[in-house]
């Protein structure tokens, strides 16, 4: 069947409106900040037989674009060994291995029927508080399996023909340290899930399955045909990066993550043969995980991409055997988001030499996941966990945005106000972190200066799961790299640093003792050198950029400028 | 003494007037070009088109883009900071956000440069202890430091002010010593509410733009004053009440939305004076569509808005969501082979292709000038000639026609198909998604293109029916006339239900209330009613968003009478349900405290607007031009909208023309005049 062009170009903004409308209803309804603030959720619709990504919101976290896809194929094997799917079901997991990204990402896949027959999956997924393990929070650097990091759930149905089964609810709430917090998330995925449902019916009533169907399928090649021309106008090529994680939580040996990218024609392949095999602790990621963490490097490459699986049609992906880049269950995975915010890294760094005008130098590269716990005096349990941002790579264009969040997430921070008043904690710096931008004709964001004081008596407990702790984001088309991460803490009379840099856990702080964590700045574009002296001057008085770092980075000229 | 009452409210390109004389309900209306970069000359141009002398104004009331203007261009004053050791960068750190999801590009550079945040020694914990007492000698050399530098206006910036505001109130008050002038504030005297980043950005917008707003307002009320002006000068504010200058001066962040926000408190009078509480809005411009939504006669309030990337403003204003779909949005076929509209847009300079100004790539307005809906023949800019009706054609046939495969004439329908698909979209954003049923809805378009759409609203989002006012181009400046004075406070209290403190809660609303009524009392107009409307922001424990409960305060005289825990319990239950279906265990929280006092203005009687009696529809026909609709071309009758009788019923195809709107009667549509003079929209078969 084919479309008029008006009734595809209405459809496009119908389905993708259903797919924003159940992230809206989930950000509103759920419980846990990490949802509800930083919108760490995503839902759309999916390939009946395939499970392939058709409509995703544009609202939902980046990384959920392409990982769903597998959510929703691992719901479609288990679904077809049990007898297929029937109206009113709803499975539940948290597998990574099977649906991508971490434990925390609980997922939720519903079958949607139209007059009896399966036309579409609907997805929900959101990060919950906590999924049990051995660290609140479930970000557990030491993990060596994924039993350490959180009860892990395999597909299985939640709902049967409409009914919830208890006994599934069940076993799910006695495997958080917050049930409240994850039964109220779990409502509003349900709930979001519903409402997909609802507006769906509508669609189809208004215009006809086979017309939405005919939408759908020319939506993909649209996407297909739009990434084939953009790479057509890139010249011929091979060009390879590489980079290193610290380390995996558990060794301190560093890990190299390596990326050769060809363009031949309209297609694109991008090969990361030469990663690090897979490893003890928990920085390994799923093959899932790998190829959707492309699909969101390309998509910042090409921004007016739309969401859906044509995009992926002319790219090849290779992703070694036994590497990191490819675990095997129950490897652990928790820390899946510095692994493939390196992959974004090298794929930039790859794709700048390609195409220098559209490169976008590394941002601050992790997602610096931060938890301090413990009891109150009364007993209760408090966990303050938290992600914090830093700085973004410099373009063509424009300086870094200073104290962005990560490429994968539009995860916004909590304000201090907030913490402070749920937590028995006070902030003593929460501010810009000088000389943490890489210098460049445009330099870095600014990373930033955390200092987070324990003021509860009893003490408290930090765990910390960071990355760039050695080797720093790198800059593009001659840019300079920026600071790397830094975190320290009070041990005792003085300051101390984890033995593995950038990972560390349970450490005991007494009260009035610190936490400071020293987040890296953005990659400059282009040489330092060609950096107007009017701009360094600037940055220097407005203390981005101390003097001593000014001389070093860019010569003396700007001292003139200043005068 | 005169009864006369003007509304102004300035645009982009027009300066519209609304005015009316409450003694012989006479009713005017004007349109002047705006006047850059001082505003004060069109409108007292505008001023000057409806009275004769100034003196026989009693009440002006302005809705003013000055400070939006000023925050987009970055055009504020030079503003300094004094802060929390520690805190410098809040401003600047924002919510550690982005621009856009994709793409990564882009920086965001702060009014407040950080060579002018300066901190201070101070500190106050959660829950409201002050841990370090603020150092005021620090306080005075960080405030001179800040003036040697050139700055016009000074924030105060403390962490957790808004759970004590003492160290804030001290450090202001030893500024005001030695500060110049009166652009001295603390956020704890703008925001007293959670979150430092919202209520920092709230604070330090507002010090940015006092001078310049202030400037803008003094300048204009001296203008007036100079010719003879004695009456009361009000400025509309973005919840769509007015305030006095006095306060515009004092919080001109409260007119971030002054304009829109007065057409959308038209719209709900003109709805209701028609019999309709329900109504949803859509204000076409040249660049953007704004919806927004009335039910049961209330407007629906936010509680922020971001007016760029990063410039974030935390004060009740009236919810408008808006697309990038105008007048002036470009139409183009991407090269997967999708026909796009906007988001690049031709604005009203270069404009439409059809203007002749430059554009060659075609519009929405093209689209309807090719489809014969608007008369290629009377132009409805200012100053433009006859429009260039070839130039649209060639434009579409080449940039949408060719890469479609399609006929010239399905090409402008299919332009003009897919942005009413993306203004239907808006429509049910703010409609079906929150819940509300659109059949029961009345849709209002107002400004020039809206109701050129109106069928297809109705037929796309299952509207019942539209209402076109009277005078569309002039609505907001309506709006200025009938707002009511409205002033809104906010107070954090973060406390549990069962321990909240009941008296010191009564305490904080008969403070509001009686600031709220200290500034009706200092009003020269004559209310017809007060209203005092409290809220508090509640949740479950563990729950982030809270839900805005509205909590009946009974009043005795000016006194508060306290509220009981179980009813304060009640009030949540009731919203909760209604919001998401079921009651939950847990523990009930309580975060802020919000009061309204409101000072009802009188309405005028909209009949004073409608046709003369002696007006025929027969000397309203000016003759027929064909209008292509629903792919076939039909012989539509053409009225002059403004000579239609009350009562006339015109059956589509129709076009009903008036100087700054034009309205298509789509084939399948009826209108009916009703009698305030608005033009009632419905379906042929339902209409009968």
């Amino acid at each position: 069947m084919s479309l008029d062009p008006i009734t595809l170009a209405v459809l496009a903004g119908r389905m993708e409106q259903i797919a924003d409308e159940m992230d809206a209803t989930l950000f509103r309804a759920a419980f846990n900040p990490i949802i509800a603030e930083a919108h760490d959720a995503s839902h759309g619709l999916y390939h009946a037989e395939t499970g392939e990504t058709l409509v995703q919101g544009k609202t939902g976290l980046p990384i959920f674009v392409g990982v769903m896809a597998f959510a929703v194929k691992a719901v479609i094997d288990k679904a077809a060994e049990q007898g297929g799917p029937q109206p009113g079901d709803v499975w539940i997991f948290n597998d990574a291995h099977m649906g991508g990204t971490h434990l925390s990402d609980m997922r939720l896949v519903r079958p949607y029927f139209r007059d009896g027959e399966l036309f579409c999956w609907l997805a929900s997924v959101g990060h919950w508080h906590d999924v049990g393990g051995a660290v609140p929070g479930n970000y557990n650097p030491a993990a060596t399996e994924a039993f350490q990091e959180a009860v892990v759930i395999p597909p299985v149905r939640l709902v049967r023909g409409g009914e919830v089964q208890t006994d599934v609810l069940d076993i799910l709430m006695r495997n958080t340290r917050l049930p409240m917090s994850a039964e109220g998330d779990l409502n509003g995925q349900l709930g979001a899930l519903d409402l997909g449902v609802r507006r769906l019916d509508a669609l189809l009533d208004e215009y006809g399955a086979g017309t939405v169907q005919a939408a759908l399928a020319a939506l993909g090649d649209r996407a297909e045909t739009l990434l084939r021309q953009a790479v057509a106008a890139l010249p011929d090529g091979r060009w390879e990066a590489e980079d290193f994680l610290d380390n995996d939580g558990i060794a301190p040996e560093a890990l190299p993550i390596r990326v050769a990218l060809q363009i031949e024609g309209e297609r694109l392949r991008l090969d990361f043969a030469g990663t690090a095999g897979g490893v003890t602790g928990p920085i390994n990621i799923a093959r899932p995980t790998a190829i959707a963490c492309v699909y969101v490097a390309i998509k910042h490459l090409f921004p007016s991409l739309p969401a859906n699986a044509g995009v992926l049609r002319p790219i090849d992906i290779a992703i070694p055997e036994d590497s990191l880049l490819s675990a095997e269950f129950p490897t652990p995975t928790g820390g899946y988001t510095e692994t493939i915010l390196r992959m974004i890294d090298v794929i930039f760094s790859a794709a700048a030499e390609a195409a220098p005008e559209r490169a976008i130098a590394n941002a601050y590269g992790t997602i610096n996941a931060l938890s301090i716990a413990g009891k109150r005096r009364d007993g209760r349990r408090w966990v303050m966990f938290s992600f914090y941002g830093g700085g973004h790579g410099a373009t063509a264009e424009s300086d870094g945005l200073n104290h962005g969040n990560a490429p994968i997430s539009m995860a916004t921070i909590p304000p201090v106000e907030i913490l402070e008043s749920a937590y028995p904690v006070a902030f003593r710096q929460w501010a810009l972190r000088p000389d943490s931008a890489g210098a460049g004709a445009r330099r870095g964001g600014l990373g930033a200066t955390y200092e987070i004081e324990v003021l509860e008596e009893n003490g408290a407990e930090v765990f910390f799961f960071g990355e760039r702790g050695r080797f720093a984001p790198k800059g593009v088309a001659g840019g300079a790299e920026g600071a790397c991460n830094r975190f320290t803490f009070q041990q005792g009379d003085g300051w101390a640093a984890p033995p593995l840099v950038s990972k560390m856990v349970g450490i005991r702080l007494r009260q009035g003792q610190r936490v400071r964590l020293e987040t890296p700045g953005g990659g400059g574009y282009g040489p330092a050198a060609a950096r107007p002296a009017r701009d360094v001057a600037r940055d220097v008085a407005l203390g981005y950029l101390s003097e001593g770092a000014a001389d070093a980075g860019h010569g003396a000229a700007w001292r003139e400028e200043r005068a | 003494m005169s009864r006369r009452i003007i509304g102004v409210d300035v645009g982009g390109t027009f300066t519209d007037v609304f005015s009316l004389d409450t003694e012989s309900g006479r009713a005017g209306v004007a349109k002047v070009p705006t006047t850059r970069p001082d505003q004060s000359g069109g409108f007292l141009a505008g001023l000057r088109h409806e009275v004769e002398s100034l003196g026989e104004i009693a009440t002006v009331v302005h809705g003013t883009t000055a400070g939006t203007n000023a925050l987009l261009e970055r055009k504020g004053a030079r503003t300094g900071v004094i802060t929390t050791e520690g805190f410098r960068d809040v401003l600047e750190m924002r919510r550690r956000d982005r621009p856009r999801t994709w793409g990564l590009r882009g920086d965001f550079v702060p009014v407040v440069p950080r060579d002018l945040r300066l901190e201070v020694p101070e500190r106050v914990l959660a829950d409201g202890t002050v841990e370090r007492a603020v150092d005021l000698d620090a306080v005075r050399a960080a405030g001179r430091a800040l003036l040697d530098q050139g700055c016009a206006s000074v924030v105060v910036l403390f962490v957790n002010a808004y759970a004590n505001p003492e160290n804030e109130a001290r450090a202001a008050a030893a500024l005001r010593e030695i500060w110049p002038n009166a652009h001295v504030a603390a956020s704890s005297e703008i925001l007293p509410e959670i979150r430092e980043f919202e209520r920092f950005s709230t604070t330090a917008l507002n010090g940015y733009l006092q001078p310049e707003v202030a400037g803008y307002l003094d300048r204009l009320e001296g203008a007036l004053e100079g010719e003879g002006f004695g009456g009361e000068f009000l400025i509309v504010q973005s919840n769509g009440g007015v305030m006095s200058v006095d306060t515009a001066c004092r919080l001109p962040v409260r007119t971030a939305l002054s304009g829109p926000a007065a057409g959308v408190i038209a719209a709900g009078y003109i709805a209701e004076s028609a019999g309709f509480s329900n109504v949803i809005t859509g204000d076409m411009g040249g660049t953007s569509f704004d919806v927004s939504l009335i039910a049961g006669g209330e407007t629906v309030l936010s509680p922020q808005t971001a007016i760029d990337f990063g410039l974030v403003v935390r004060t009740p204003m009236i919810e408008i969501a808006t697309i990038g779909a105008g007048g002036g949005s470009i139409a183009s076929v991407d090269a997967g082979g999708l026909l796009q509209i906007g988001p690049e847009s031709a604005g009203s300079d270069p404009g439409p292709v059809a203007y002749g100004r430059g554009n060659d790539r075609p519009t929405v307005t093209d689209a309807n000038i090719v489809l014969g809906r608007i008369d290629p023949a009377r132009p409805l800019g200012d100053g433009l000639g006859a429009l260039d009706l070839d130039a649209a054609k060639a434009a579409i046939r080449r940039h949408v026609a060719e890469p479609l495969g399609l006929e010239l004439m399905e090409a402008a329908e299919a332009i003009v198909r897919v942005a009413t698909s993306a203004m239907a979209g808006a429509i049910r954003l703010v409609s079906i998604e929150r819940g509300f049923d659109p059949e029961r809805f009345v849709y209002m378009p107002f400004g020039g293109g809206g109701a050129l759409h109106a069928g297809a609203m109705i037929a796309e989002v299952g509207l019942a029916r539209a209402l076109v006012p009277r005078y569309p181009g002039v609505t907001s400046a309506l709006g200025c006339v009938i707002a009511d004075m409205r002033q809104d406070f906010v107070q954090t209290l973060g406390a549990m239900l069962d321990e909240l403190d009941l008296a010191a809660l009564r305490d904080r609303v008969q403070a509001h209330v009686d600031e709220g009524n200290a500034t009706l009392d200092a009003a020269d107009t004559g209310f017809a009613a007060r209203e005092v409307r409290v809220e508090l922001d509640m949740a479950y424990l563990g729950q982030t968003h809270t839900v805005a409960v509205p909590v009946s305060v009974e009043m005795d005289g000016a006194t508060v009478k306290p509220v009981s825990a179980g009813a304060i319990r009640a009030a949540f239950e009731a919203t909760y349900r209604e919001l998401y279906g079921r009651l939950l265990t847990s523990p009930i929280r309580v975060l802020n405290l919000r009061t309204a006092v409101i000072g009802k203005r009188p309405k005028f009687d909209l009949a004073t607007l409608a046709p003369d009696p002696g007006a025929r529809v027969e000397t309203a026909a000016k003759g027929a031009r064909p209008v292509y609709a629903q792919g076939a071309w039909h012989e539509a009758r053409v009225f002059d909208r403004l000579a239609l009788p009350v009562g006339a019923r015109i059956d589509g195809p129709a076009v009903l023309e008036q100087p700054d709107a034009t309205i298509f009667v789509e084939p399948w549509l009826a209108a009916e005049v009703d009698a305030h003079g608005n033009v009632l929209l419905t379906a042929k078969e339902s209409a009968a």
